[in-house]
């Protein structure tokens, strides 16, 4: 049986990930779960220096679902590349950095940093809701994503997925742009911008009005945009959102997913990752599925 | 350090013991590793509730396995932690944080202040004071009204004061009224309350040269230092994301107060 998935041309033990800024960089999760089980662990957005995110309250729960806005809180590329990647390096999982920033200029200085680290592909944050500057204004209009894109590819040594927003009118676009300018693959979909209102205090219930909403309650809207997106372009798609059982990640998977990302179920759950890659092995053995690439878009 | 878990636990007991405030006995292997001042995350049955809610850890039975939560009904989940009944089987997230510094308060003078339903952390604290059996501890606890809680089982272990907002019971006042009123200046403070009051014990401890350590509150999701939720703004830089940001809830809940700005 195998359940590898190749993704341009890194090898994965098997198609679970965790989804950037559920996972940190595994360390607190590391206590719960063994990582050399997982695909690869995609970390919490980097940028070219340190960020201090949002003021507090940054989350707030919804019926089945959560609305954050850190607002990319990290430590900056260079304490990340002495702390962080040494940490992962420890295990047998790949690694996938999640690149943030502000302008072209901060993606391209980060992305430069990791050129001679032992990381294993580049995965570039053009979506997240919560930050004024940079971030969504790339993912959110096709040429600007065409361009950042072409830009980031320039300056990467490993190869480079683009991260979409869900936030868009239509998602095949953003897609079609990411492939046209070279990028090596697409993930899908972050959050979608929400907004809760506690009508006791009268107030926001974030700090920062809106924020960005994950967990189940978004499922069937990222499967959809997954199938969408495997419809119209040719490179591999890390499908998210929502996932909480090994029977959301397939659906992702037979909608054309290669692999599979668990997000906000982290902190609800901190055992799903593995869960998930083990119901995906007993799913295999059930239906006899020799290859898990047979499933990859099996739903037409 | 004890590694977290998120494991089953079967309630023992439920009852009210103010107006919105309840009191479970959790039967639970986290107790044997739980210490004053730490909280553990109660996950809703509700599966359309997803997150644990953090709360504080009152007492703890180590012989019997049980954490005692004495909690507010603050929305829609803890109204549900409410209607659960013995025998119920129920998920928890643990042991989360850190405690109050009790070993190195022992031979000390310490003062307790609570504030409402910063009451309860406190009474473990004040066990594990008073079972050192060197330390002077005086619980200064704060409430609206007489529509008071624990106040008895604080009494056991210390010497007890008592400020209601409306003066119906004790000094009129807060817990540093109360304080004050005692003439008692300790040489080391532990607080828990509504963050109004916090922001008064650090300026009052700062003011007096106080050794004062507070527990913070805010909205988390994790619970265990991933998702970044709930921060609080540091004077020094913080040792995860190096802004000055420590995250409550492995950092904390409890700071020296001269650490946070508040």
């Amino acid at each position: 049986m195998n359940t590898s998935v190749t993704i341009a041309g890194v090898t994965f033990q098997n198609p679970v990930m965790t989804a950037s800024g559920t996972f940190g960089s595994g360390m607190e999760y590391g206590e719960f779960v063994n990582l050399n089980r997982l695909g690869a662990v995609v970390t919490k957005g980097v940028a070219n220096v340190p960020w201090p995110g949002n003021p507090t309250p940054r989350v707030a729960e919804t019926y089945g679902g959560m609305l954050n806005a850190i607002g990319l809180q990290n430590p900056g590329i260079d304490v990340f590349i002495e702390r962080d990647i040494p940490f992962l390096k420890q295990y047998d999982t790949k690694i996938i950095v999640n690149v943030c920033g502000k302008t072209v200029e901060d993606y391209c200085e980060v992305v430069d940093k990791l050129a001679d680290q032992p990381v294993d592909m580049l995965e570039i944050n053009v979506s997240c809701p919560n930050v004024k500057e940079g971030a969504i204004a790339f993912g959110q209009k096709a040429d600007a994503l065409f361009d950042i894109t072409q830009e980031i590819k320039k300056h990467a040594a490993q190869p480079v997925i683009m991260k979409l927003s869900p936030n868009v009118t239509d998602i095949t676009e953003m897609a079609k742009a990411a492939e046209a300018a070279g990028a090596d693959a697409i993930s899908l979909i972050n959050t979608i911008t929400g907004m809760k209102i506690d009508v006791h205090r009268r107030q926001f219930a974030l700090a920062n009005k809106t924020g960005g909403l994950s967990g189940p309650a978004i499922k069937p809207v990222a499967v959809r945009m997954v199938y969408q997106a495997a419809q119209a372009v040719n490179i591999p798609i890390i499908g998210m959102g929502g996932i909480a059982t090994a029977e959301d990640a397939l659906e992702f998977i037979l909608a054309g997913a290669t692999a599979v990302s668990v997000g906000a179920m982290n902190f609800v759950n901190p055992y799903t990752t593995v869960e998930v890659v083990d119901g995906i092995e007993e799913y295999m053995r059930r239906y006899q599925v020799e290859d898990i690439c047979e499933l990859i878009g099996a739903v037409k | 350090m004890p590694q977290k878990k998120k494991i089953t636990a079967v309630v023992r007991s439920q009852a009210k013991l103010a107006e919105g405030i309840h009191d479970m006995w959790l039967v639970t292997e986290l107790a044997r590793e739980a210490k004053p001042g730490q909280f553990v995350g109660v996950y809703p049955l509700d599966q359309s509730k997803l997150l644990p809610r953090p709360i504080s850890i009152c007492e703890v039975n180590k012989e019997k396995t049980a954490l005692r939560l004495v909690y507010r009904v603050a929305g829609e989940g803890t109204a549900e932690f409410s209607c659960w009944q013995p025998g119920q089987v129920v998920k928890v997230l643990g042991v989360l944080g850190n405690g109050y510094p009790v070993e190195e308060a022992q031979g000390k003078c310490v003062a307790l202040l609570g504030g409402g339903i910063g009451v309860p952390p406190l009474l473990e604290t004040a066990k594990a004071l008073a079972c050192g059996n060197l330390s002077q501890v005086h619980t200064f606890l704060g409430y609206r009204n007489a529509d008071a809680f624990l106040e008895e089982d604080f009494a056991r272990y210390s010497t007890l004061h008592i400020a209601t907002e409306d003066g119906s019971m004790g000094t009129k006042g807060n817990v540093l009224d109360a304080l004050r009123e005692s003439g008692l200046y300790p040489d080391v403070i532990m607080a828990c309350g509504p963050m109004p009051m916090l922001r008064a014990v650090k300026q009052y401890a700062e003011w007096e040269g106080i050794e004062a350590y507070i527990s913070l509150e805010e909205r988390m999701a994790c619970g265990v230092g991933a998702c970044l939720g709930c921060v609080v703004k540091t004077k020094e830089v913080d040792p995860h994301s190096h802004v000055h940001n420590a995250r409550i809830c492995t950092d904390g809940p409890v700071f020296n107060a001269k650490e946070v700005k508040i």
